[in-house]
This record gives structure tokens, sequence and C-alpha cells, in this order.
């Protein structure tokens, strides 16, 4: 396909269909970012495909005008899969949220990690079920009490950035849904990444489970409860007048209070390396959670390694350079055969 | 490798039109190896032939019991044949354990043949006999009694093997006694075995192999040999074919008849996954196949592979395929085309799984939510298991929609002769894609109006951007609909879809008289057992028509017609009834069942019995 002449936007990224979540949900912005992201990928529109599962935030293939498969419950990934695998020049999209990605579709979300597809994984973590109405998440704090759990939640959280570390995720990376100029950057750093690009995105469901994310939400208190990840700079957050940074002791994430003088690298402050050689430092970086540490965004991990779609392809190849493009006759008189 | 065998024995040969031989031992004794491998000698001597693997599905049960017998049984005939035979007319055990399973299978007057090596107070007591009981089987049977152990060391004698690999060559001596006895060639087999070993173990087999013959010529244990002439069949070239090998050859054949690359979605379970197995060899034919990891994304991605516009295709077997159903409900609802195959098993739940059944045609037809019609074939006979899977893709694309395959775990293993099609003078249907239109215009969910298919409009093409998914679509535009009209309409067009297939399918032939007393009606893996049956009751003098059905959903158009011509329809089936409920639900015709669910595929005497009966006779 030739470049188009006239300048994509946006709007070329819009359906007609009208967007049906409720009032104030992060998924508009989340939306928003990744129609507006699109046009400066350069990927031609036709070549981009959405799909995700069931659940509020798996609505978002009608709203993009693409190829898009809104499938059945969990199962986006295995989807992705064979859309991918069997067409690697397409743009293959998923997106999914806590309750589809993490607990029916667990097994896809790993596997489909592990194989390293190269698919952008969009999970929208509100920390709660909306499109049933409100029941606890996989991600959900223990003890919320909901329609399905009137004396508390007694399931122990998971986080999805270990998550996907534990599947061996080759680009991991946290965002959030009102920081607009923050999550196109991960957007876009996720479509260049070649292979599995996960990207979780902390949303907000004002219906359900409202202002889970507020302290990362609001201006006011992002500088202190989250941490910017920035490759080759040391991990430092808080105001410019109460600046904090991350140490190790004994192996253990520490917070250290930084003087206004301080050079946070002299001080023992951890230097970002999402190319790290193992994913420890990652996991580590996984475990800082409200309130004790500030919440990191940005990218986690972003490392090379070959990719399902690729590998399978050459598979292909090499046999067709063996043994020649198939000869079904002759495949059908292979071995043992007899004249009557 | 070359061999001669010296084929001028001094003793007499006598001729027979058929032998049933079943081989039983331990799963690792090399049962089904030794089966196949006489099989295929026999094939290559232009014998007709049907053969029936039965294997336990623990790997290697312990030693000696009855939890380990495999067996394999193969019937050979100069005339058409359509079964493995009821009751073997010989009987190889490898020991205690497959004399105990085995003996009252065989044909009274019968022979047996034994590996008296095996036979101690230790393994008799292991297979759960209480007393000796050869003296009671030489009563009945032709019981002959070779020390094949012992007989098969002493002809490796100075190979550099050792004990334990000179045992497991014991299998080839007992061929090649077999071989002797009806006068099979063995250069398949030495053929076969230098492709598999080298060195000693090589050495070691074909030896092992070829001593077995010269015993059989020289001992006094057998008085004469057999002679089964070459049947006269249809001229052509043959070769043996299982009914998974002939699933995945025609996997492999869609991908060239209709140009476009196959995905191939699957997740490992017996008695299917031989098809993977197969289909993985061919990735130069650009097929593409993908273990998943589990049955949820082995059909999901072949689904998101028909999305993307390739012949996709899944299989699996009872307990993998139920897991499969919301999804093939995602493809009833999107309309995208994907084979799935059903290698039947017994169930329910794990079930027996390397035994047969024909359990799943209802949950098939009925065993997704709300109303999910698709398309229901079944293959009837190994060969038939290729041109099933052709047509299976061609329906899935002509109509765009998922196309259900019924096999089973009989047909898959078992294997016949098959005259391999002329490939030039199979059908072409290269695959075509909705072509590119202006922005805005698109509609995927037009129709065109003979098929009533919806277009395939495939990412990559410009101004075919739509999307698809499980909610109610909108008519023409494909849109999320909410729409009480429009929900009923297009359920109406989907049904319409599927049962306008009909007039697409060959009108059912009756085998026999067009009208009359009985007909006897079958689908699938049954086929060659129902017309033994047929073909003996009207040896007897009894008027019996034969229908066979391969599609299943829709009926073929005149299939009322036809089950009306008769005072009486029977209908045998392994499992309880499936087809006969549709059939008396569908034309109120009084079919009579016959079930058989024991985990093994019907006899052609008890088919012959229930024919009688019915008839009065």
């Amino acid at each position: 396909m030739a470049a188009p002449a006239v300048k994509v936007t946006a709007k070329d990224f819009t359906s007609d269909q009208d967007v049906r979540w409720c009032p104030g949900c992060g998924d508009y912005s989340i939306l928003a970012n990744v129609q507006r992201v699109m046009p400066e990928l350069g990927v031609p529109r036709e070549n981009v495909v959405f799909v995700s599962g069931i659940g509020c935030s798996s609505r978002f293939p009608y709203y993009m005008n693409t190829y898009g498969f809104h499938t059945i419950h969990g199962r986006a990934p295995a989807f992705a899969t064979g859309i991918k695998a069997s067409r690697p020049e397409l743009s293959v999209w998923i997106v999914t949220g806590d309750g589809d990605g993490l607990s029916i579709g667990g097994n896809h979300l790993i596997h489909t990690i592990r194989r390293n597809v190269d698919t952008q994984i969009l999970l929208f973590n509100n920390r709660i079920y909306g499109l049933t109405k409100g029941q606890y998440s996989p991600t959900s704090q223990m003890g919320l009490k909901t329609k399905s759990t009137p004396q508390g939640s007694i399931d122990h959280p998971l986080d999805p950035i270990a998550f996907a570390l534990g599947c061996g995720a080759t680009f991991i990376a946290r965002t959030i849904d009102v920081d607009a100029k923050h999550m196109q950057e991960i957007l876009t750093r996720a479509h260049q990444h070649k292979g599995t690009a996960f990207i979780e995105i902390l949303q907000n469901c004002p219906v359900f489970n409202d202002g889970i994310w507020e302290e990362m939400q609001d201006r006011k208190t992002r500088a202190t409860s989250t941490i910017v990840l920035e490759q080759g700079q040391p991990l430092v957050f808080g105001t410019p007048d109460a600046r904090k940074g991350i140490v190790l002791k004994n192996g253990e994430p520490t917070v250290i209070d930084l003087a206004a003088g301080d050079d946070p690298i002299a001080k023992g402050v951890v230097v970002h390396d999402e190319r790290a050689k193992t994913a420890s430092y990652a996991g580590m970086l996984a475990t800082l959670q409200r309130p004790d540490f500030p919440m990191p965004v940005g990218v986690f991990r972003a490392v090379e390694k070959a990719t399902y779609e690729d590998m399978l392809q050459s598979q292909v190849d090499s046999a067709i350079k063996q043994r020649g493009k198939g000869d079904l006759k002759a495949l059908l008189h292979s071995g043992d055969t007899w004249q009557i | 490798m070359t061999t001669s065998h010296p084929s001028s024995s001094h003793k007499p040969i006598e001729q027979l039109t058929s032998v049933a031989i079943r081989f039983a031992g331990d799963s690792g004794d090399g049962m089904q190896i030794t089966g196949s491998k006489f099989t295929d000698e026999t094939a290559l001597f232009g014998n007709d032939l049907s053969t029936f693997p039965d294997f336990p599905a623990e790997i290697r049960a312990p030693a000696g019991t009855m939890a380990g017998v495999s067996g394999f049984q193969i019937h050979f005939s100069s005339q058409d044949i359509h079964t493995p035979a009821d009751r073997p007319d010989v009987l190889i055990a490898f020991n205690p354990a497959a004399l105990r399973g085995n003996a009252n299978d065989v044909r009274p007057g019968g022979m047996i043949i034994i590996n008296i090596d095996a036979f101690n107070q230790k393994s008799l007591t292991r297979a759960g006999y209480t007393s000796d009981p050869l003296p009671a089987l030489r009563e009945r049977y032709k019981l002959i009694e070779v020390p094949f152990t012992t007989l098969n060391r002493d002809a490796l004698q100075g190979l550099d093997l050792s004990s334990r690999e000179i045992d497991r060559c014991k299998n080839f001596f007992a061929l090649g006694v077999l071989c002797w006895l009806y006068g099979r060639p063995m250069e398949a087999t030495e053929r076969w075995l230098a492709t598999k070993f080298k060195g000693e173990i090589l050495e070691g087999n074909v030896r092992t192999l070829r001593a077995g013959h010269a015993f059989g010529e020289t001992t006094e244990l057998f008085p004469a040999s057999f002679v089964v002439p070459a049947a006269k069949i249809q001229p052509g070239t043959y070769r043996n074919i299982t009914g998974n090998q002939a699933i995945a050859w025609g996997i492999v054949a869609a991908g060239v008849q209709m140009e476009r690359d196959v995905f191939f979605g699957a997740y490992p379970i017996t008695p299917a996954s031989d098809v993977l197995h197969e289909v993985a060899r061919y990735r130069h034919f650009g097929v593409k196949t993908f273990q998943a990891e589990d049955e949820i994304a082995a059909v999901s991605s072949s689904i998101g592979a028909a999305f993307a516009g390739q012949l996709a295709v899944t299989v699996s077997s009872g307990p993998g395929f139920v897991l499969k159903q919301e999804a093939l409900g995602l493809a009833v609802m999107t309309e995208l085309p994907l084979v799935a195959i059903n290698v039947q098993r017994a169930g329910p739940s794990t079930g027996s799984p390397t035994k047969t059944e024909q359990g799943d045609l209802l949950s098939t037809l009925f065993g997704r939510h709300s109303q999910s019609p698709l398309p229901i074939l079944a293959a009837s006979t190994p060969g038939d298991c290729f041109y099933t899977t052709l047509e299976a893709f061609k329906l899935a694309v002509k109509y765009m929609t998922p196309v259900c395959v019924l096999s089973d775990g009989y047909i898959a293993n078992s294997s016949e002769p098959w005259m391999i099609p002329d490939v030039d003078a199979l059908e072409r249907n290269p695959v075509r894609f909705a072509e590119p239109v202006e922005v805005g215009t698109f509609k995927p969910y037009s129709r065109d109006p003979q098929t009533l298919a919806r277009p395939w409009a495939i990412p990559g093409t410009p101004g075919l951007e739509h999307r698809i998914g499980g909610l109610t679509k909108q008519d023409q535009t494909g849109n999320v609909s909410y729409d009480a009209e429009n929900h009923g309409k297009m359920i109406a067009l989907r049904k319409a879809k599927i049962e306008n297939i009909a007039n697409d399918l060959p009108p059912v032939e009756v085998d026999g008289p067009e009208k009359g007393e009985l007909l006897v009606v079958g689908w699938g893996g049954t086929k060659g057992a129902i017309t033994a049956a047929v073909e003996a009751a009207r040896a007897d003098g009894l008027s019996v028509s034969q229908i066979h059905l391969r599609h299943l959903n829709p009926f073929p158009t005149n299939l009322g017609d036809v089950l009306r011509r008769f005072k009486k329809v029977l209908l045998p089936e392994l499992t309880d009834g499936h087809l006969a409920l549709l059939l008396r639900a569908k034309y109120l015709v009084d079919v009579q069942s016959l079930s058989k669910i024991i985990g093994q595929p019907f006899k052609v005497s008890e088919l012959v019995e229930a024919i009688r009966k019915i008839h009065g006779a």
C-alpha cells in the first residue's frame, strides 16, 4: 500500500458508532489517546486489527475505524495469536481488562506473552468487574466489599506487572488513563517494540470502584504517589522541595530523603535500566506499591527476543527451501503404494 | 538391503478366502508395530483388508497385567471386505494376560499361537489365572506353543546388543513366522526397518524377522501354510491409510485445492493428536500448525486466522470438543469459515479415551447455547475422512460458516487400502475475498443471494475496515444492534443459510431396492459393519436396503421420501439413538434404534441378527 496522500488524523481512526461507556469512564481517555497515536505510527488503517474479549474495555474495537474483533470472554489473546501468526504484517492490538485478562483469560495471557507474539496488550485495570455490575476482580484489594463479597474480598490480589514478568514478557509498562502525554509515549513505545508489549493502564471506574487510582490520577498528588521510570535516570520522585529516592538495602527497596543539593546517584539511588539482563530488577519495581512506595509508571522492561510469528514463518520458509513447495501428488503417493 | 525368501516350501499350501489375525501383548511388546507391518505387507500383496488397533489409554501399564494388553486385528481377503472381522481366526498372544483378554474372541477351532516362554506360574497369576489355562484351550483351538523369546535370543547370538535390546526384537521373529504362514513378502518391512534403525539394532530386527520366517518353514508346529489370493479391486494406485492420516491429508489438500494457506490450531488429545502430528510435518505446504495452550485457544486462534483470511481448522475429541463450543458459537455469529473436527471417543467425561463411540452427534448439533446452526458431516471409512475433510472446507468457505466433521476412534486408527485420487481431477475451489471498495460503503453483513453467505473481508484490504463480534449484528452493516425485530431476522437468516445448504448436497442413494421391507440407515464409522451385515443378510435371501449418511445437518433433501418408502427402518449407532431421535422428530418415521455403547465397533454378526429379527426371519 502506498502511503495516503492526505494527512491521516485521529478522526480517520474513529468509527461511526456511538461510544457507550458510562459518563466519566477512564476508557474515554484511553480511546482518545489511542486514536491520537494511531496516525503517528505510520501503519495503514487497513493493516490494524483490534481484538478484545468481554467486558467494558472490550467494546473498544467497535469505536476504532480499523479491523476489529470483539471475541469471547478472556480469549482475545488466543484470537490475536491466530491472526498474527497467520498474517505477521498486521499490527495487532489486544484490549482487555483485569477480569477478562487475568481471571477467565489468565491462561491465554500467560501463553501469548510467553510466546512473545508481536502484539500490544492494553490491560485496563480498574480493579473491579464493571459490565456485570460490580463484583470484585483478581486485582481488587483484600477486604473490598462488593455485591459478591458483602463481608469483603478474601482473595489476595494479583499484580499485573509481576504477572507479565513471570510470563517472560519482553516489554512491560504502566500508564494512567488521565495522563495523555505519558500514555501516548507508552503506546508508541509499545508499538515500536518487536514482541509482546504488555501495558497496564490504571483506569478509573466511576460507577463501581470510583477513585481507586485517585492519588496517581490527581496532578496534585501524582509527584509523590508515582515514580516516573526513565531509562538511565535515578529512581527519584516527590516534589522539588521534598525529593526522595529509592535505594536498595540488603536487596530490599527503601525510600530515602534527598536534600536539595544531593546527587541521587552518589546517594545510592537506583538507576533505572529497562534493559537489565535479568528480570529481577523489574521484579523489584513491581513490588513498589502504595502506600509504602510510589507506584512506578513508564517502561519497566524492554528486551529483545525472537517473536513467535517470525519463528513460525521461518520454519515454513526453511521447509520450503529444503523440500520445495509442497506437492500434493507426491504426498499422496509417498511411502508404500501398489498398483492393481 | 535386498533379500530373497525361499518360497519353495515342502509343506502343503491351503487356499483361504479370508483370514483375521489378532496380535496381542503388553503395550510395550510392539503389537501395534507388528500389526501395522503385517498390514503393509498384506496391502502390497494385493488383498483387501481392514484393521482395528485396540490399545489401553495407559502408555505402559504394569507389565504382564490385563490393564497393559494392547491388540491389533487385521482382516484380509481375496474379496471385498468392510470390517476387521468379528472374531479372529488366529490369535498371537505374547503373554498370559494377552491370552486371557483375547482367547474367548477367537473363532472356535481357530488357531492360537502363544509365546510359551512367557508362561510361568508368576505370569499366569499376574494375568489373573488361578490354574493352567492351556489344557482347556487345547480342546477348543489349535494351540501352538512357540518359544519366541528363546528362538529370538538364539537368532541374535553374537550381536553386540544388551539382553533387553535383544528381547525387544522378538515381535519381529513372530512377524517372520506369520509372513511365512500366510505367504507375505517381507521387503516392505525390511525397508521400513532400515529407515527406523541402524547398526546392530537394525541387523537384529532383520535377522530375527528372517529367522522367524525360516522357523515357520522348518518347524513341525505348522504342518501347512496358507494363501489368501489377491483381491479383485478397482484398478488404480493404492496405499494403506488410517482415518487420522486421511484427515491430515485432507487438510493439506484443502490448502492446495483452495489456493490458500492453512492454519491449524490444536491441543493434544487422544485419539485426535495424530492428525496434528501428521500435519505438523507439512510446513512446506504453507501449513501453520499451532499447539495452543488449551482447547479453547486452539479453536480461538483458528477463528482468528479465519478472520485474517486463512483456511482454518481445529481438531479434537469429545472432552476437548465441548470446550470449543462457546467459540464455535462466535464463529456462527460472526459467520467465519472454520472446520472443526471431532474424532469421537467413548465418554462421558474422560471416559475411555482409546475406545470408540458416536456419542457427540447431538452435542455437536445442539451443544451451543441458543440457536446456533452449523453444518455437520460424518466420515464413514478411513479413506472417506479425506473427502469429508475436503468437503467441509468447501462448504465452510462457500457458505461462510463453521462446519463440524465427526470421525471416531475406530476409523481414526483403523486402516484400509485406499485408491489414491487423481490430484488433477480433484475439484479446485480458489478462495475469493471481498474486493476493496470506497470507504464507508462496505456492508460486512450483506449476503450473496444464492448462498446467503456474507463477504469474506480480510484485514489488509483498504476500505473494508469493519468490526465483528459476538453481539447481535444489525443486518447488512454488522453493527451492534439491540433491535428486537432485527434479532429475530438474523436468527432466521443464519438458519436459512444452513438449511439452504441441503440444495447443494447430493441426494441420498439407496443401496438395494428403492423401496420395500427394510432400510438400514447408518452414519459415520459404522459403514463397514453395516455394509457387511446387509450383504450377509441378502445372501440369506432377506430383502434389505441400505443408506449411509455423510450429511447430518442439513439432511439431504430426499431423505424423508427415502425413509417413508420402507416398511421398517433400522438405525444402528454406537450411541444412544442420536440420529434415530433426529429422524423420528424430523420425518415422523418409526425408526428403530439399535444402540451399542461399550467402546467397541459393531460386530457384523450382531447386526445380521438384528436384521433377521426385524425381518421376523
